[in-house]
């Protein structure tokens, strides 16, 4: 028996790729408010240009380079589990997975040199939404990265191909909201 | 896989990796922007190029376009949340004092020590 998700169409899309752009739509929001709460707190306060100063822009830039890298393998995920090639699919993904262990990784050192420099979650509201924006978007990258193992595990016996393509939309989302949250944390400064 | 085939079926001529090559070249001109230390030119290579990086994504990568105008709106309609969330908190947020009024400044409380 084939899940509902590929087979039940509502609203002339997969049932499936529907209940992804929901939760698309919803991380919208939650993205959307925090992004707003800061944009409008540093433009209230012009002096967190200079709390942005200590940000370090080539962690931030070689994180952009891996997410859109990352993205790139993702859609090429994609487009072979369209040609119904499971096995090349899983592979891209694996690939895909290593790009956000590479990007937590770069995380994990960029934040350590910025507690060791005395820069912590409570240091003043810019660091907290510093912390608190990346850290969500790296919860969601660390999600993404799990779910993607468990679609590459079935996409590599030929099975469940078009959750590929779900997973795959999520992704360039997270993507998306990297591309934003770069500038307004390492460049606007 | 076959509604998902058909679904597909426009944009298989997409060459997603020179889409990826000008993400690229965008990223790579939106760090050199600020070296230039002039700030109109940080904002647009910044947030200019954010908007651009973001819409390739959105079209070529999440293949947005191909969907049902239904699924753009309701992104749409979130954004519109967004900003009207934006419009009626900021004004409260960046102002300082107004006419009549003067936002208490924040008062930070050391903790005591204890020996």
């Amino acid at each position: 028996m084939r899940p509902i998700a590929n087979t039940r169409s509502a609203a002339g899309i997969p049932t499936g790729r529907l209940a992804v752009w929901w939760v698309v739509a919803s991380e919208i929001m939650i993205f959307g408010g925090l992004l707003a709460s800061y944009v409008m707190h540093r433009l209230g306060n012009p002096e967190w240009a200079g709390y942005a100063a200590h940000t370090n822009i080539w962690f931030g830039g070689t994180n952009t380079f891996v997410l859109l890298t990352s993205s790139l393998s993702a859609v090429l995920a994609h487009q072979a589990a369209e040609a119904g090639d499971g096995k090349k699919a899983a592979r891209l993904l694996y690939f895909t997975c290593l790009g956000a262990v590479v990007f937590v990784c770069i995380k994990a050192f960029e934040w350590t040199t910025e507690i060791q420099a005395g820069f912590t979650i409570t240091s003043n509201t810019f660091w907290s939404f510093y912390y608190t924006a990346a850290g969500i978007h790296a919860l969601h990258i660390i999600a993404g990265g799990v779910i993607m193992l468990i679609v590459a595990e079935s996409a590599k016996r030929n099975e469940e191909l078009h959750r590929v393509e779900l997973i795959g939309i999520y992704w360039h989302f997270v993507d998306i909201v990297w591309i934003f949250l770069f500038p307004l944390l390492y460049i606007a400064k | 896989m076959s509604d998902h085939a058909d679904h597909n079926t426009d944009h298989h001529e997409v060459n997603y990796v020179r889409i990826w090559q000008i993400l690229l070249v965008l990223l790579v001109i939106s760090i050199a922007g600020p070296f230039l230390e002039i700030q109109a030119v940080t904002l647009a290579t910044a947030f200019g190029i954010a908007i651009v990086k973001a819409y390739l994504v959105a079209k070529y990568f999440m293949h947005l376009n191909n969907e049902p105008r239904y699924v753009v709106y309701m992104l749409l309609t979130m954004l519109i949340f967004v900003f009207l969330f934006f419009a009626a908190v900021a004004p409260d947020v960046m102002n300082h004092e107004g006419a009549n009024w003067v936002k208490p400044r924040v008062v930070v409380v050391e903790a005591p020590v204890h020996h």
